[in-house]
């Protein structure tokens, strides 16, 4: 049995104009940042969406955080049209989705005690009482690893991974049903690393909360992620289970990409593969497969007709004329 | 085995004087004293520390000299002018005018320009051009014109002057509230700050603004030298405050066709603007130091 899904996401575009000229601009073009892209996460689990810098998984998130409007397809969050939200129900929203970014340097505003960067989405949403604010945001300190009275200090008085986990906090203590993890440990040491990983996944665990994880790190999707959805330039070319796509990727994207990253060990023997050429610009991409100028599979159908998806496996799809 | 012993003080203690000097270094002890005796101290207490009443004067006793010039009395240690009023009475009062003039000035330029910068640098667009466009003009106001065609207009009064203060003002604060804001805009807790649900207002008041208190103290610091000035300047010429009021600019203004017989009519009053508008100087160079070392520019 299938629950229905905490977020679905319905031929989601999103293109960013090109404009020229000083007083009177004109459109030149589109940044074809995110190009219809469907998916959906099942409750308290974890999609993971990986690709090169570039590739609009960042774009793709705000869309579902409602910081940009989509230019067309939907994002359904709990059955609802997060686009067509308004009154009530996007305070609703606001509280059941929330966001955990890449740098903690920067996601912190330095002039508020962490109570307050911790209580904002209690006070701002629900407009509960001052007595319980108080006991929710020390709850929910001792819940990430800090201790409540730490809730006086100012976010520089922490070092990243213990700010990282103040967001942490902050995005857990209205009780969400999505939290959109941005890159959310790119930006430590590793040696923090994985303390965050273990951290959020504990909590995905206790509070049964589902992810978005946005990563290029692909150790980080693995340990973190339930499924997988790779993209490039703004589609999603090969989406499996977790398991599945680390043993067997099999768009020529997904395997250079994997190939890419370092092997746990020197000595591992493995099939090389190198792309060559640059990321094409998104503001003209390509034909047909928006891979094939780099494919090393190359055939001539790839610069005509654009591939559409296709299950080779149960949970796996992939978007190639190879399959 | 020989033992090291730490030592708490070094083997001399730096003579009072030098640690007084390091202290005086380190904070901005010049200025600060300075404004306190030129424009504070007088300022809230003019009429307990003024020895006389600066309005009223003696004909008998016009045109003193100050205490140490030949003819100067004890009972007007910096003089008096043509109309027998105490020159340091005047001072005195006048710096309660300077001082009110420019808080009052840059507290409502100082709003003004804040909000309008807020909004210009967080909506962008349109109303970012509208306003950026306002800055523009207002920058490019002639000060002293528009000084005099307001009070020909108006008449010169305490509300003409504010308001002609704060027309000028208002653009220094909007542009660097706004070139801040555009900047803190594209942080990460911005986005979390909506992603919360946060209103615009919200975001500007509780996420942006404190973020840009720093650089508004810095300016204002510096501005109200800026604003001691013009106001002077505008009162020299007639365009400022009504006659009877010790202004600093109307008593150099007074004093200047007797420079030649009694330069102590205005020489007075002009080392008072000069002294008060180098202390805020520094101390404005000293806040932004402090506060903030990437307003080099300000």
């Amino acid at each position: 049995m299938r629950a229905e899904p905490i977020l679905r996401a319905e031929g989601l575009k999103k293109h960013f104009p090109v404009t020229e000229g000083l007083l009177w601009s004109t459109v030149v073009g589109w940044v074809k940042a995110v190009d219809g892209i469907s998916f959906s996460i099942p409750q308290g689990q974890t999609l993971a969406l990986v690709g090169e810098s570039g590739c609009g998984k960042t774009t793709t998130a705000k869309l579902i955080l409602r910081l940009e409007e989509p230019t067309s397809g939907q994002v359904f969050v709990d059955g609802k049209n997060v686009h067509a939200l308004s009154g009530d129900v996007l305070k609703e929203y606001r509280t059941i989705v929330q966001a955990v970014f890449q740098d903690p340097w920067s996601s912190l505003s330095p002039r508020m005690r962490v109570r307050e960067i911790v209580a904002e989405p209690l006070v701002v949403n629900r407009r509960v009482a001052a007595a319980e604010v108080e006991s929710r945001v020390a709850e929910i300190l001792g819940r990430v690893g800090l201790r409540p009275e730490q809730a006086n200090l100012y976010p520089h008085e922490f070092s990243g991974g213990q700010r990282q986990r103040i967001a942490v906090a902050s995005a857990l203590v209205s009780d969400p049903k999505l939290i959109v993890l941005d890159e959310p440990v790119s930006a430590l040491d590793v040696s923090i690393r994985a303390q965050i990983m273990n951290l959020l996944v504990d909590l995905q665990k206790q509070y049964g909360v589902s992810y978005l994880l946005i990563a290029h790190h692909l150790a980080t999707t693995r340990f973190m992620a339930h499924e997988v959805a790779v993209m490039y330039l703004g589609k999603i070319m090969e989406r499996a289970k977790t398991e599945e796509l680390f043993k067997n990727p099999s768009h020529p994207y997904t395997k250079a990409l994997f190939s890419a990253a370092l092997p746990a060990h020197p000595d591992i023997v493995r099939e090389e593969m190198i792309l060559s050429g640059e990321v094409p610009s998104p503001i003209d991409p390509p034909s047909g497969c928006r891979f094939h100028p780099r494919c090393p599979f190359v055939m001539p159908r790839c610069a005509e007709v654009e591939p559409q998806e296709k299950a080779i496996a149960a949970d796996h799809v992939v978007a190639c004329h190879l399959y | 085995m020989a033992t090291v012993t730490a030592r708490a003080l070094p083997w001399y203690a730096r003579p009072r004087v030098v640690q007084a000097m390091r202290q005086v270094k380190r904070y901005p002890v010049i200025p600060l004293g300075l404004l306190m005796i030129l424009l504070v101290i007088p300022a809230v207490l003019a009429p307990l520390v003024a020895p006389y009443d600066p309005l009223q004067g003696s004909l008998a006793k016009r045109l003193k000299p100050p205490v140490w010039q030949q003819g100067g009395t004890i009972d007007h240690l910096l003089g008096t002018d043509k109309l027998g009023r105490d020159i340091l009475s005047r001072l005195i009062h006048g710096a309660r005018v300077s001082l009110a003039v420019s808080l009052v000035a840059i507290f409502v330029g100082g709003i003004a320009g804040t909000g309008l910068g807020l909004m210009s640098g967080y909506f962008g667009g349109k109303t970012d051009t509208l306003i950026m466009r306002l800055v523009d003009l207002s920058l490019s106001l002639p000060t002293i014109l528009l000084a005099l065609v307001l009070v020909a207009a108006v008449g010169p009064s305490f509300g003409t002057v504010i308001i002609v203060l704060v027309v000028l003002l208002w653009a220094r604060y909007a542009r660097l509230v706004r070139g801040e804001t555009l900047s803190i805009k594209e942080r990460d807790f911005i986005a979390r700050a909506r992603v919360a649900g946060a209103s615009h207002t919200r975001i500007m008041a509780r996420y942006i603004f404190p973020n840009v208190v720093n650089s508004l103290v810095v300016l204002a610091t510096l501005q109200v030298g800026y604003v001691i000035l013009l106001e002077s300047a505008l009162s020299f010429l007639g365009a400022g405050l009504p006659r009877p009021t010790p202004a600093w600019g109307l008593m150099i203004a007074d004093g200047r066709e007797l420079i030649v017989t009694a330069w102590w009519v205005s020489m007075f009053p002009g080392l008072a603007i000069m002294l008060t508008v180098l202390a805020l100087n520094l101390l404005g160079d000293w806040l932004r130091d402090h506060l903030d070392p990437k307003l080099r520019h300000v």
